[in-house]
Formats: structure tokens, sequence, C-alpha cells
């Protein structure tokens, strides 16, 4: 009776959360996937078809069927070869720093020393930090080839500054997004170390283990999920990088696909264009979010 | 002989750390420093510590720009779409966590594969409807967007905290015949205020920063303070000091709430994968 009653209940309780993420996520998806079929420019929404394309068909609201030419359009336009690279070269770049340096990181949080509680705090600070404000600080106050704390550096060492966003504006934004992120690989690995069994150390220790052999027979192999975990999480935050690149104007060099979507459909009006660039996003990131949802379901049997 | 070894090992730890944590932390805390500089000094890095010390930036960017309008929205922004993802979330991770049925888990992943989608894949059409019902630089409009942004961060945070309660509990109060609302006002709701708070925090903290949303769908009104901070891109004149202090005041607050949730960033954003 009461498991009855209990289970009709739970099933109210979960529906409304069902509703509203079917719906965010059902139509604005479906209109997405129907706008890519367009010819569709918020400008001239209805222009004549037929002068365009001989024979093309209408929709209801007299808007041209485009079939896939958006995306043939958006697949060989150069800047979508430029705004991919980019994308893949921000993001493996990221994740090979942030893995790297939060072991290592991580690894130093889980020594005994003085101030440990502050020290990690300052670490993850940079991860806690608005993306705009990271932006602009980095690009004016750090990176300005003039008067930014680099230049300053560089100077003192007699060296020439470097025009960072002028000459180097996607290692820039790397190195700003990554500044962010090594962070969040440091907390999570730096979590699972944590729970390395205490027992293990000790015997470690007392048997004279080196360090290195440790930490290659011991420590890592009890990373590597976590590791995985870092991989696949920031890829995904990493693949929608946007207020970096708005913010800094680096648009043209360092843009990535996210930002040629928005470049495509908020700055040029062409709606039709902008879906199709953004269903090649979305394919994009399913593929990655099929390995991340294995893990995480292993993880919920176990 | 040992110990004074291992001491001198952590004194060498620590002074190690120290540096590389201060260099880590470096950028902001020369943001902060440089909002206590006046223009012209901010910008002369030699002289940086020999200058005077002021609160002027602060007191420019408040009579100058309507900083306190932005860093309103930001906090109804946060707060309301934190309330309103609370209210739904609690119920559903509730139902999932102790009432699991059969397709409970297969839920769970598939609220999960809609955080997965990128945001690009659905800015054109919310755009749109934004426009077409008059929501685009309204609070409304955001704190829905925000809201369902994290919904399924805080649902699955929710209940791997619910799943930490031990059932045994329930069927003890159960036997003692407590009804179903005095089991969960007097037994459930005090065990799971706890994991409730780490959530919120964790919530605030993504919707104060969210800038991808913000910066599309809001110009003036509803502007929170990502979209302030990214007017200063196109900067007139000397503005460091400016940009210093405005910067100190929108990553403050959150600086201070992720010192309290370092665990629940953890948890939240690995979806319970590493605890």
């Amino acid at each position: 009776m009461a498991t009855q009653q209990t289970r009709t209940l739970g099933k109210l309780a979960v529906s409304p959360s069902v509703l509203m993420l079917l719906m965010w996520m059902l139509v604005p998806l479906s209109m997405t996937i129907y706008f890519s079929f367009l010819r569709y420019n918020l400008l001239d929404p209805n222009p004549i078809c037929s002068l365009l394309t001989p024979g093309a068909l209408l929709d209801a609201e007299n808007r041209c069927l485009a079939g896939f030419s958006n995306y043939s359009y958006f697949l060989t336009d150069p800047a979508f070869f430029k705004a991919m690279g980019n994308s893949l070269k921000l993001v493996g770049w990221v994740l090979a720093i942030s893995v790297a340096s939060g072991t290592l990181l991580a690894l130093l949080l889980d020594q005994a020393f003085y101030g440990r509680g502050f020290v990690r705090i300052m670490m993850i600070a940079p991860f806690l930090v608005m993306p705009t404000v990271s932006a602009l600080v980095w690009q004016n106050m750090l990176m300005d080839p003039v008067s930014g704390f680099f230049a300053f550096i560089s100077k003192s060492f007699g060296l020439q500054p470097i025009d960072w966003f002028t000459y180097h504006p996607l290692a820039s934004v790397i190195i700003m997004v990554a500044w962010q992120w090594v962070p969040f690989a440091t907390l999570i690995l730096l979590t699972s170390l944590q729970s390395l069994d205490e027992e293990q150390k000790e015997a470690a220790e007392m048997d004279g283990t080196p360090p290195l052999s440790y930490f290659w027979y011991i420590v890592l192999p009890h990373l590597i999920r976590p590791m995985t975990v870092v991989i696949l999480i920031e890829t995904i935050f990493l693949l929608n990088v946007f207020a970096e690149i708005y913010v800094t104007g680096t648009a043209g060099p360092a843009g990535n696909l996210p930002f040629l979507v928005y470049q495509y459909g908020l700055i040029a009006n062409d709606i039709g264009g902008a879906s199709a660039g953004g269903i090649i996003a979305v394919i994009l990131a399913n593929i990655v979010a099929f390995f991340l949802m294995r893990m995480i379901g292993k993880n919920l049997e176990a | 002989m040992a110990r004074n070894a291992s001491i001198r090992r952590k004194l060498v730890v620590t002074a190690f750390a120290w540096t590389v944590g201060l260099v880590i932390f470096f950028p902001i805390l020369w943001t902060v420093l440089t909002s206590f500089k006046t223009e012209g000094d901010a910008i002369n890095i030699a002289s940086f510590f020999s200058t005077g010390w002021t609160t002027e930036a602060y007191s420019v960017v408040q009579s100058r720009s309507n900083y306190v309008q932005f860093a309103m929205n930001s906090v109804i922004l946060a707060l309301g779409s934190t309330f309103f993802a609370l209210v739904i979330a609690i119920p559903s991770a509730w139902a999932m966590a102790f009432a699991p049925g059969k397709r409970t888990k297969d839920l769970l992943m598939w609220m999960l594969s809609t955080k997965m989608m990128p945001p690009v894949g659905a800015l054109i059409p919310i755009y749109l409807i934004f426009r077409d019902f008059g929501l685009l630089d309204t609070r409304g409009g955001i704190i829905t967007v925000l809201m369902l942004l994290n919904l399924p961060i805080i649902i699955w945070m929710l209940y791997t905290y619910f799943k930490e309660i031990p059932g045994e509990i329930l069927e003890a109060s159960r036997m003692d015949g407590a009804s179903l609302g005095k089991e969960l006002l007097y037994v459930l709701t005090p065990m799971a205020i706890p994991g409730i708070a780490s959530t919120l925090l964790l919530n605030i903290i993504l919707a104060w920063n969210e800038a991808f949303w913000t910066l599309a769908l809001t110009t003036k009104d509803a502007a929170p303070l990502t979209q302030f901070i990214a007017s200063y891109s196109s900067p007139e004149g000397l503005f460091w000091a400016k940009l210093s202090a405005a910067s100190t005041m929108a990553i403050a607050p959150i600086l201070v709430l992720g010192w309290f949730a370092q665990k629940q960033l953890v948890r939240g954003l690995t979806f319970g994968a590493v605890k």
C-alpha cells in the first residue's frame, strides 16, 4: 500500500523536472534542426526564393527551404576550418596543460607543509573567477605589450616584450583558459589522491619503495580514472569556450566553433547557416558525451 | 636527526608550495592591488609599490557606471535561478533516491545528457523565442535559462547526497507509525539540509559566472556583472584601476563562497563520479 502510494508520489515529484528538461532539450534542438534546412536571414526573412534557386520550395511561413545547402556552405567556409582547428587546438592544449600540471600540483598539495589550506585555496581560486574578468585582466594587465606585467618582467631582464594578443592570439587564449581549468584538474586529482589507501602508502614507505616507482605503480594507476573524468568534463566545457574570445576581440585569429556560430547568427543574421553550424557542434559534443556517459554510468552501477 | 631532516623537508616543501601557489594566484592578487591605485600609478609597475594607495577607483566605478544595478542583477539571477532549480530538483532527486523505479537510472543518465548539449545548438531558437516573447534582457528570461542550464547538475548532486541517507531510518520511523508528511519533515529534512546547502552553494557559483547566455541574451536592464566587465573590453583612456576595482567586486563574493564549497565543486562538477 505504502509503496504504491510512494511510487505515485515519486512519479509526480519527478515529472516537473523531466518535462522542463525535455522542453529545454527538444524545443530548441528541433528548431535548430529545422532552421538549418532553411534559407533564413533575419534581415530578409522572406526573399523571393525562385529568383535565388529556381523551383525552390517554401515552408508555411514563406521561408525558402534550402536542403543541405547551409551545411555545404558552412562546411566549405574557410572560416569553419579555421574555427574547427582553433577549437581542437584549444581543447587539446588546455587538456594537456591541465592534466599534467594538475597532477603535479595535486601531488604537491598532498604533501604535508605549513599553510596547506591557504595554498590550496590560492590554487583553486582561478577556477572561481568569472571568465570575462580573467579574460580582461590577462589581456590588459598581464599580457599588454607596453605596460603589462609580463612586459615589465621581460624588460627588466633586458628582453623584448612579447605582443601576446597581436602575434599569438590563440596561444594567449589557451594560456588564459588553462589558468582557469588547471585548478579544476588539481582539485579532482587531489580529492582522489587523498582517498588513496593510507595503509598502502605506509607499506610502500616501509618497503623503501623509491618515490618514482611508487608514483608509477601505485599513484598513477589510482589516478587514471579521475584523469579520464577530468578530460571528459573539461572537453565538454572547453568545446564551449566563448566569453574569453568575445571579450578579448580575438574572434578572427582565435575564434572557435561556438564563436563562429554566434557570428553567423547574431552578427550576420544568417539563421540557417548558424543553425547548421550549431548542429555540427552538437554532433561533435555528442561524440565526447558518449564516452563520458559510459564512464559515469559505470560508476552508477558500482 | 631523522626528525630534523623531516622538518627541513617540510620547510622546503612549504617554501616551494607557497611560491607555486602565489604564482598561480598572482593575477588575482595583482588585480586586487591595482584596484587601490590611481589610473596613472596603475600602469607604472616599476614604481608600483612606492606610490600611494587609494579607493578612488571604487568610487569612480560606482558613480560613473551603474555598478550597483549590474551587481543586483547578478545576485537576483544567481539566487533566483538557484531557488527555482532547487524547488523543482529537490522532489525529483528525493523520489529517485528513495522510491527508485525501474527506469530511474536511465532517467538520471538522460538528465545528464541534456547537460552535454552545447549551448550554440540552442542559441538561435532561444534567441528568437526570447525576441518574439519580449524576454530579451529580462531577469525572468535569464533566470529561466540559468535554472534549466544547471538543473541536471543540481538533481545529480542532490541525488548523490540523498542516496547517502540510510533507508533504515525511514523504515524505523514508518514502524513507529510516522505519516509520510511527518517522515519528510522530522526525519529526512534535517538529514538532507547539508546536501541541499552544498548544492545551493555550487549552483550560485555556477550561475554567477555563467557567461555565454548572459552575454548573448542581455544588454542593459537584466545584464549581470559578466556583461558589465565585458563592457570594459572597449575602454577609453586609462582604465586599469577601474577595471581592477570592478573585477575585484565581481569575483570577491564567489571566492569567499568557493572557500566553503571546495569539496562540493568536485562532487557537483563530476556528477558524483569523484567524491
